[in-house]
């Protein structure tokens, strides 16, 4: 049986409206060969967890610059674990303060990417924590 | 999965649902498995295929059907196509932007999916996951395919009623006409009735439509005007999808057309099998071989696959 391709959400939680970014990271996943879902922007954590549980997703990367993701990254992570999508690869991207990152990596979230990260690093860091997930998965 | 697995899905339990979507998917004996287990209870949805070049409104219009089949207390699968890029194997699926009315209704389970190498506008998975919906008991199951414009007999094939979208001022009025899309409509759309292009668009269809030659008792498309971002003329539509089930209920017609469904899946399953078996028979290195002699001119193809199957 042959791997299926990686597949990610990439959402935008909350009110904020930069969009450019999250959909620069979908496009640019998309050509490294990965199939990603875009949820475009006004996403409630509710949203987020039953789109990545309906479209059964490796990933879910969170996009946001207004400095909202103190507030929502946790209420998305609880909607995760609520439905038992604990083993999804968490990433975002955006305007997040240096302060915030351990914050962040202690939710659980695998990387953390500010701006001017290039694209590439990001789908080669998301193809090697997937690659680690199912490795253990089927060990 | 599970072993308690099929009385989860059918209960409809949203994790084993996506999970099984994604095994059919992958194909293989997982999916052999599921699909042999789950079949005896499908064949209770009613299948909607909408189809329509890219832009012209179909998930808009997929969110508000889906919208007035809630309100009548039906359960609602949806299966969003989208094209697989040839280059990178990628894909971006961004149909669940407009069909966002829909989240946190538990009655409705949204799943996008690339075409992943298939022609015809629909991936090769999408018959199998539209039956693990069906075994969910979701009671409407509608499929927006890719919309390529061509090449999507598929779809009609794949539904019990088939939505032909168009929208005005696209330049590609006559387009779907071109490609023998109307065909395979069983209801003729106009989205974007909100343009002023958008009678034209009817009168261009109606009149395309009288070209035909209709024998007694056919089923004549109607051509219908929607507005699917306020949601205008979208009962009407609902009203003639029920319309169209009523009259392929008549004649033993959707008993025919299960019939004409089940021969295509059976060929198409035959095909794809023998396909693997002979791949899986061949040699490799004499296929390089042959490749090599083909490249120098020194074999022509047709000798060549003689020579790989003979
Ligand atoms: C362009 C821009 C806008 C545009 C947005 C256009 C659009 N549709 O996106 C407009 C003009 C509309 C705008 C408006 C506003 N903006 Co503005 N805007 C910017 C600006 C200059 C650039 C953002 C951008 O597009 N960058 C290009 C993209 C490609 O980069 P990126 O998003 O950072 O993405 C990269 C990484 O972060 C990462 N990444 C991003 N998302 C994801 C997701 C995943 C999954 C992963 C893995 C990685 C990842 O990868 C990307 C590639 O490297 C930033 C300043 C800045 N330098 O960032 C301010 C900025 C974000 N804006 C800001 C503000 C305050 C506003 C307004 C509130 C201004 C106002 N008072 O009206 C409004 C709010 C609009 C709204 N509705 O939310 C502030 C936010 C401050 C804060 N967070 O505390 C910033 C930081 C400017 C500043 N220094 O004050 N803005
Ligand atoms: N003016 C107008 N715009 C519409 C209508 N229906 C859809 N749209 C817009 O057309 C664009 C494409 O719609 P979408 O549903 O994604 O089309 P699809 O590619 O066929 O699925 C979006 O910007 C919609 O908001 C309509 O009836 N009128
Ligand atoms: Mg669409």
């Amino acid at each position: 049986m042959s791997e299926r391709p990686i597949r990610v959400l990439v959402a935008k939680p909350g009110l904020d409206g930069h969009d450019r970014g999250a959909k620069v990271v979908a496009r640019a996943l998309r050509d490294a060969g990965m199939e990603v879902i875009y949820t475009g922007i006004r996403q409630t954590p509710e949203m987020i967890a039953e789109a990545a549980l309906q479209e059964d997703v490796d990933v879910v990367g969170l996009s946001i610059l207004s400095g909202a993701h103190r507030d929502l990254f946790p209420r998305i992570v609880e909607q995760l674990k609520q439905k038992q999508l604990d083993d999804v690869v968490l990433v975002c991207g955006g305007i997040i303060p240096d302060d915030d990152i351990p914050a962040i990596k202690q939710m659980g979230f695998a990387g953390v990417f500010g701006p001017g990260t290039s694209t590439q690093d990001i789908a080669a860091f998301i193809r090697a924590q997937v690659a680690r997930k199912r490795g253990a998965r089927t060990a | 999965m599970n072993s308690d697995w099929l009385e989860r899905l059918r209960a409809g339990e949203p994790r084993v649902v996506a999970r099984a979507i994604s095994a059919v998917e992958r194909g293989g004996a997982d999916a052999r498995t599921i699909i042999t287990a789950l079949f005896r209870f499908t064949g209770r949805a009613h299948i909607l295929g909408v189809t329509g070049a890219p832009g012209t409104g179909k998930s808009t219009l997929v969110n508000e059907i889906a919208k007035h089949y809630r309100r009548r207390g039906h359960r609602v699968g949806i299966v969003a196509v989208d094209p697989t890029s040839p280059f990178s194997g990628g894909a971006l699926l961004g149909d669940r932007l407009r069909m966002q009315d829909l989240s946190g209704d538990g009655g409705v389970f949204i799943r996008s999916m690339a075409t992943r190498g298939s022609l015809g506008g629909l991936a090769a998975a999408t018959a199998d996951a539209v039956k693990v919906l069906d075994a969910a008991g979701f009671a409407i199951v509608l499929i927006e395919t890719v919309g390529a414009g061509q090449n999507e007999v598929d779809i009609a094939r794949n539904a019990h009623t088939t939505l032909v979208v168009e929208a005005p001022g696209m330049g590609d009025d006559i387009q779907a006409i071109k490609a023998g899309i109307m065909e395979i409509a069983d209801l003729l759309i106009v989205n974007k009735a909100d343009h002023d292009a958008a009678n034209a668009t009817m009168a261009a269809l109606e009149m395309n439509l009288n070209l035909k030659p209709k024998l007694e008792n056919d089923w004549r498309p109607p051509v219908l005007k929607t507005i699917a971002t306020t949601g205008e003329g979208v009962a009407t539509v609902v009203e003639w999808i029920g319309k169209h089930r009523a009259y392929l209920e008549t004649n033993r017609r959707l008993e025919t057309r299960e019939r004409a469904r089940a021969r295509a899946e059976l060929e198409l399953v035959v095909q794809r099998e023998l396909m693997a078996r002979l791949r899986r028979g061949l040699n490799g290195t004499r296929i390089e071989a042959l490749v090599e002699q083909i490249a120098a001119r020194q074999v022509d193809v047709y000798t060549a696959a003689e020579k790989l199957l003979g």
